[in-house]
């Protein structure tokens, strides 16, 4: 890892990309009101527009909590790179 | 709906009532604090909130009378269109998880308790601080009067508000009841009472909910009747309908964006946010604030059960308590609308101390009493969040009560005209503060007249909160047009006065305040000093 710095300390990295596209995600679903207005496929009765934005709420809990992870560790490298190779 | 007094469902509701009362009161002594005339103890807790306090806290204000009352009221009269609520919570969190981190840290290192606060600090212009206080404090009004309209829907169910021909005093005497306790405990005890309150309200709402949503579909004959009831109720009326169409989408988007980028403007909010222990707190709670989402959208559901049971009100906004009362058993009626009563309750009370703070902190230590004491300091705040709520009920007694949602959707039109000086000066200092002044004042006119244009049969003015986007031609919320047009006015003015070289005004923060957490170096944990230092 410490051989080479420059690609991880980057402010752009695969995991800070990932990180945005679960915090975008919602946005796209949700704001796309056209991809759920309708009434089929029903579940228990309940029209597909009202049980598919139920089910984002988890979905969406789903993809928070991955950012958060995914935040967490990609902080706790970049500390553990600092401490480990103070320049 | 005024067929007598319900005498066991008072009776239940009195009970929790006082017990509620009694507890505010006694939350003074809770997690007692060392110095308790400091603004930063009165107004946040101390600052020492934890992941559950804090959710609790946070659920405590996020979702209140507008969840329970004005979006069922909403589904009930409009349909689809109320569920708008459900993705606007959604979107709420990354939002969460995105900038306020960044906040609690630059507050904690520098001793903010307000976003004016952070304003002034980071573009050192008293001006754009002074104008997000004002803009807080008048958009919590509105917002604090949509928890007394779901008050007194209570009360009037239970046959305590007297009807249309009963005097004006008669009618709102249990509005001014509720109003009095409010205010008077939250007098006393500042943030601690909503805090510790809020774990009572947050358990009986979940146990209503529970039960509402178990016992009412199965008594009703299951979803499939639920619906097919509530379509033909919008078939016959021509309004309304199980899903939004074409045309409705925009304003279904717009309406769900932008109370989501509204919803941590306004300052109830981020006093929850302060008052947690660490960054790490808000992140964490983002991951477990969604539950109430969850149970927003069950609540909403409970709009088209209430046309179901065949609950005629006029009044959309008795629906649910009226539903309610049809289908529980009296002492258990009694329970809801305890419930219904208290998540009005507390979400006013935090609603009432923020914009106080806002005051305070802001306003009267800026600009009128710049060496205020932290005992005066703590005074004036008490007495403002008096104020703030006189101003909210006389916004309950002039705008029209039957579409309360309105009265959030007005509060956010004003507070998202913050969003470009705060979220922008969490991430950058190239904003202009002139700039983000301008672009603040053009968003308040073009919002104030474009809300104040729209008319109803039963209201001339600010009947609504969605109008025409010029440019485009759809409806839209009002809100997110207006807070287009604020950043495009600050991003224009900002090139123009940067090549003017105007003074950019001093920034006290730093980059790496930004990031700072709890234990590292700066960053106090309680700053209970906060009121004289600043």
């Amino acid at each position: 890892m410490s051989d080479a710095p420059e690609v991880n300390r980057g402010v752009v990295t695969p995991v800070r990309v990932v990180i945005a596209l679960c915090l975008i995600a919602p946005f796209v679903a949700m704001l796309w009101v056209g991809s759920y207005a309708k009434t089929d496929p029903e579940l228990a009765g309940i029209p597909f527009f009202y049980w598919y934005q139920m089910l984002w709420v988890l979905i969406s809990t789903l993809l928070t909590m991955v950012a958060y992870k995914l935040w967490q560790r990609d902080q706790r490298a970049r500390a553990s790179q600092k401490g480990g190779a103070p320049e | 709906m005024n067929d007598g007094v319900n005498g066991v469902a008072l009776g239940v509701f009195i009970f929790f009532f006082l017990a509620v009362t009694v507890m505010g009161f006694l939350a003074a002594r809770w997690r007692k604090a060392e110095n308790e005339h400091s603004l930063d103890e009165w107004g946040l807790g101390g600052r020492s909130f934890g992941t559950w306090v804090t959710w609790f806290l946070l659920g405590g204000d996020l979702y209140t009378a507008y969840t329970f009352v004005a979006v069922p009221a909403a589904i009930y009269a409009a349909g689809a269109a109320g569920f708008f609520a459900v993705p606007y919570t959604i979107l709420v969190y990354p939002l969460i998880f995105t900038f306020l981190p960044r906040l609690w840290s630059v507050s904690h290192k520098h001793g903010y308790v307000t976003t004016s606060d952070f304003v002034r600090g980071r573009f050192g212009s008293k001006g754009l601080s002074l104008a997000v206080a004002l803009t807080g404090i008048l958009a919590t009004m509105p917002y604090i009067a949509l928890q007394l309209v779901g008050i007194q829907a209570v009360l009037d169910v239970m046959g305590v508000g007297g009807g249309e021909n009963t005097n004006w005093f008669i009618k709102d005497l249990p509005l001014l009841i509720a109003f009095g306790v409010l205010a008077a405990y939250t007098y006393s005890s500042g943030l601690r009472a909503p805090a510790l309150i809020a774990f009572v309200k947050d358990t009986l709402i979940y146990i209503v909910i529970a039960v509402a949503i178990i016992y009412i579909p199965i008594k009703l004959g299951g979803f499939d009747e639920i619906f097919a009831s509530a379509d033909k109720k919008y078939t016959e009326a021509g309004a309304g309908g199980l899903i939004p169409p074409a045309a409705a989408q925009w304003g279904y988007a717009t309406l769900a964006f932008g109370s989501a980028l509204a919803l941590f403007m306004y300052p109830h909010s981020i006093t929850a946010t302060l008052s947690s222990r660490s960054r790490e707190v808000i992140r964490r709670n983002t991951t477990i604030l969604p539950l109430y989402s969850l149970m927003l959208g069950l609540l909403a559901l409970l709009g088209f059960m209430a046309i179901a049971a065949g609950v005629l009100v006029t009044n959309p906004q008795l629906a649910i308590p009226q539903l309610f009362e049809d289908m529980f058993p009296d002492w258990f009626a009694g329970v809801a609308f305890a419930a219904i009563g208290i998540g009005a309750l507390v979400p006013a009370a935090i609603m009432s101390i923020a914009a106080a703070n806002l005051f305070t902190r802001n306003i009267y230590k800026d600009f009128i009493k710049p060496d205020a004491t932290p005992a005066q300091e703590t005074k004036v705040s008490k007495l403002v969040s008096l104020l703030v709520k006189v101003g909210a009920l006389i916004f309950v007694l002039t705008m029209d009560k039957t579409v309360a949602i309105n009265f959030q959707l007005l509060g956010g039109i004003w507070i998202l005209q913050t969003f470009p000086a705060l979220v922008g000066g969490l991430f950058t200092r190239w904003f202009h503060r002139w700039a983000l002044l301008a672009g603040w004042a053009v968003g308040m006119v073009y919002g104030t007249i474009a809300a104040y244009n729209v008319s109803t049969p039963t209201q001339k003015h600010f009947g609504g909160s969605s109008a025409e986007i010029p440019g485009i031609g759809e409806i839209g919320y009002i809100g997110l047009t207006a807070f287009v047009l604020n950043v495009v006015v600050t991003v224009v003015l900002t090139f123009i006065l940067k090549a003017a070289k105007a003074p950019e005004g001093v920034d006290e923060t730093s980059p790496e305040d930004y990031t700072a957490d709890a234990g590292d170096p700066g960053v106090k944990q309680e700053l209970p000093k906060v009121g004289a230092g600043h």
